[in-house]
């Protein structure tokens, strides 16, 4: 709707003619500029002016609902509003499962399940429905060239034996997975541009993209002010085919070390943390790579951790749902959970992630 | 002394009661004359109760400095504060009137004086955010005919607080709320219906608890206290863009006037759009001040509240990186009010950052499954199924 042309508008004649004069041809040329200098831009008065933004934003603005219509739509979509994972307890916490139209994100130290988890993801969403599946396409992008079709299928073969004996149902399952390797974040941008397209013609029910954090730092060589907007850009993308196509996305992020012990801090905070931080002077911890605009903008924060010799998953932001973490292990049949019932996570705990492996060089 | 009686003919039913005002100042200063505008869309019901301050103002005398300041200023934050204790002597400094340029019973200023604000703010209700602490720093609530900024770390509960605050100001008026209807602007897609149903049902099971003797369907007129009728009552728009953001913002105007009980508009977030797509960092402080005077004239002209969400963002200041709010400096001025909900420990607490009339303060509060309310040891959150 910002890319409206004013063409489509029925704005009253003299104002089309005006604002068309100018070369300000969609909502959002019109919009981007405070009054005064659209007067300047436009050379006529105040009044015309406002006049003008006050048509252009009737006409732009996206038409209102109420919250009542938005539940009846979501109740006549049935169970289209949620992709069930099977690990019941994590089912449960969130709602159901990930969430359909929602940025999901999956972070967590390397070697702990991620693409594991990934991988029974993009299965449930080929399977067929009578299975607990989406039936349809599932767009997997793979950065760091961890797809394995061979695990895959192992995976599918223990979580769903009975779907896997039939013969042919396996090629057809894996047929459905399209899975690309963009080796830049040119080619991502290029494949995300085409996927638009792909998602419409193919019936994709599934997006996943494993990992977002490799991307990012493959722009490493630019400025730092820069680096901001390829992850902008791309953020805002995913989270709009999120809607518009009704999928769930899933993106994979990384961690990085970060030298402050206890995080940052608001100003009004700082003056009670100042005796404690003496010793923490080396200590570093782990937090999500991609930085706090990126935690905003995801609606789900599955948080992947290990410590106290298990590892976890834990539900770290979620709009319907407390902090819970969930013990798991991977076997041969994916990620499975040791326990449905969730431990309740408080305070700094819920954004910390802790890797306490084990040092194989220390024994 | 020249004592000086001024007769303006009231509107109002009351009559001669409020005709005549006098001042007597001290002895030094020139006496002031007095005249009493009367604001024809004030009710009875806000005009301040007459006879037993005038009587006491004639004692008490104040310095110089105010009496030049001109009606349309509200009064300075120490003042009100002084007056929020409501002693006799602090409503009669407050009735100390200026001089009015011009006499006719239509105001040609456009200016309201300190007295008739005072007693609009008085009778103002207050929307309750669902837990008592928070209400209690914020003096009863969100005040409406204000802009109020909300901002948290990710996860904290602001777009929980925003929701909640959707469905407290539809509480009937029966029952201690405003009775009024929501604007939700959702920029980042957080908005799921199946969380507002549950805090819907939250809401309606406290008010039945508090008032047992109510029954589903009260008197004529009045919302029935089912769930969907809340969620009937709250205007969605989903957001995609800045361009978006800003007609949303300018189109408000229209649809306010065409929907006149709405009383209160929540953006979440109100930084989502403008820290991705703007390039030009001038420009996106002057969008964004057009943006928040735009939110201010609507509050003051419709009587809402204006509560904005926002995220942080972090500034190295002072040797160290520290958390603040998004969207820069100058944004931080435009808001009325500012509260930031932060972790400490355990417990999830709300700072007020800044106000003109209340002093900072924390409180702490809890998400539960009912939605904001007070921390207690029974908060375990009912998970949605």
């Amino acid at each position: 709707m910002a890319n409206m042309p004013v063409s489509e508008m029925r704005l009253p004649p003299h104002l089309a003619h005006l604002l068309a004069a100018r070369r300000l041809d969609t909502a959002k040329d019109v919009l981007s500029l405070p009054e005064v200098e659209l007067m300047a831009v436009l050379d006529a008065g105040l009044p015309t002016a406002r006049a003008a933004v006050a048509h252009v934003s009737e006409a732009a603005c996206p038409p209102c609902q109420t919250a009542l219509a938005l539940l009846e739509e979501r109740v006549r979509l049935g169970g289209g509003g949620r992709l069930a994972t099977t690990l019941c307890g994590l089912d449960e916490a969130l709602g159901g499962g990930i969430p359909v139209g929602k940025l999901t994100e999956v972070v967590g130290p390397s070697g702990i399940g991620k693409t594991q988890f990934c991988l029974k993801l993009a299965l449930l969403g080929a399977l067929p429905e009578y299975y607990g599946g989406l039936d349809g396409r599932v767009l997997y992008i793979d950065t760091e060239s961890k797809f394995s079709s061979r695990r895959m299928i192992e995976i599918g073969q223990k979580s769903f034996p009975q779907v896997f004996r039939q013969e042919g149902l396996a090629q057809k399952m894996a047929g459905r997975i399209l899975v690309t390797r963009p080796t830049s974040l040119t080619d991502f941008t290029k494949s995300l541009e085409q996927m638009k397209v792909t998602l419409l013609q193919h019936d994709v029910k599934l997006l996943i993209v494993d990992s977002m954090a490799a991307l990012m730092s493959l722009e490493n060589e630019r400025a730092t002010g820069f680096r901001q907007h390829p992850l902008r850009w791309t953020l805002s993308f995913l989270k709009s085919i999120a809607e518009f196509s009704r999928i769930p996305v899933v993106v994979t992020n990384q961690v990085r070390s970060q030298s402050n012990v206890d995080g940052y801090h608001f100003s009004f905070e700082v003056d009670k943390k100042d005796g404690n931080n003496c010793t923490g002077g080396f200590d570093s911890h782990l937090v999500a790579a991609l930085g706090i605009q990126w935690a905003h903008a995801v609606t789900v924060r599955l948080v992947f951790e290990s410590h106290s010799g298990h590892r976890f998953i834990k539900v770290a932001k979620s709009p319907m749902s407390p902090a819970v973490a969930f013990p798991f292990v991977v076997e041969t049949s994916g990620v499975t959970l040791l326990s449905d019932e969730g431990i309740d996570v408080t305070g700094p705990e819920i954004t910390s992630i802790r890797c306490q492996g084990k040092n194989v060089l220390a024994q | 002394m020249v004592v000086m009686v001024l007769f303006a003919i009231s509107a109002g039913p009351t009559g001669s009661s409020d005709l005549i005002f006098l001042l007597r100042t001290a002895p030094a200063l020139p006496p002031r004359l007095l005249i009493r505008r009367p604001v024809s869309r004030r009710s009875s019901a806000d005009r301040p109760r007459p006879a037993s301050h005038r009587s006491s103002s004639a004692g008490s005398a104040r310095s110089s400095g105010s009496c030049c300041s001109s009606s349309s200023a509200p009064p300075p934050p120490r003042r009100r504060r002084f007056l929020a204790g409501g002693s006799d002597a602090g409503r009669a400094v407050a009735t100390r009137r200026v001089l009015d340029m011009g006499a006719g019973e239509n105001n040609p200023l456009g200016a309201q004086n300190a007295w008739d604000m005072l007693s609009e703010e008085q009778s103002q209700k207050h929307i309750t955010t669902g837990s008592g602490d928070l209400n209690g720093i914020l003096g009863g609530g969100i005040h409406c005919k204000e802009v109020t900024e909300i901002g948290g770390v990710p996860g904290v509960g602001k777009t929980q607080l925003g929701i909640q605050l959707a469905i407290n100001v539809q509480i009937p008026v029966e029952y201690g709320g405003l009775g009024g209807k929501a604007v939700y602007i959702d920029t980042e897609g957080s908005f799921m219906v199946e969380r507002v149903y549950q805090i819907a049902e939250g809401c309606i099971s406290d008010i039945l608890e508090h008032f047992p003797h109510s029954h589903e369907k009260s008197s004529s007129g009045n919302k029935q206290l089912q769930p969907e009728h809340f969620l009937a009552d709250i205007y969605y728009f989903r957001i995609c863009s800045y361009a978006e953001q800003i007609a949303a913002i300018n189109y408000l105007e229209k649809f306010l006037g065409e929907h006149k009980d709405v009383r209160i508009v929540i953006i979440d977030s109100v930084t989502f759009h403008f820290r991705q797509d703007f390039d030009d960092l001038a420009l996106r402080t002057r969008v964004l001040s057009e943006l928040s005077l735009k939110l201010m004239k609507i509050a003051k002209a419709y009587n809402l509240a204006v509560v904005l969400l926002n995220q942080v963002t972090t500034k190295f200041t002072e040797g160290s990186f520290q958390l603040t709010l998004a969207l820069g400096d100058s944004w931080s001025h435009s808001c009325t009010n500012r509260v930031i909900l932060y972790w400490n420990g355990t417990e999830r607490y709300a700072y007020l950052d800044k106000s003109p009339s209340l002093p900072v303060a924390s409180a702490p509060y809890a998400v539960t499954g009912k939605g904001v309310r007070d921390v207690s040891s029974n908060h375990k959150r009912v998970r949605v199924t």
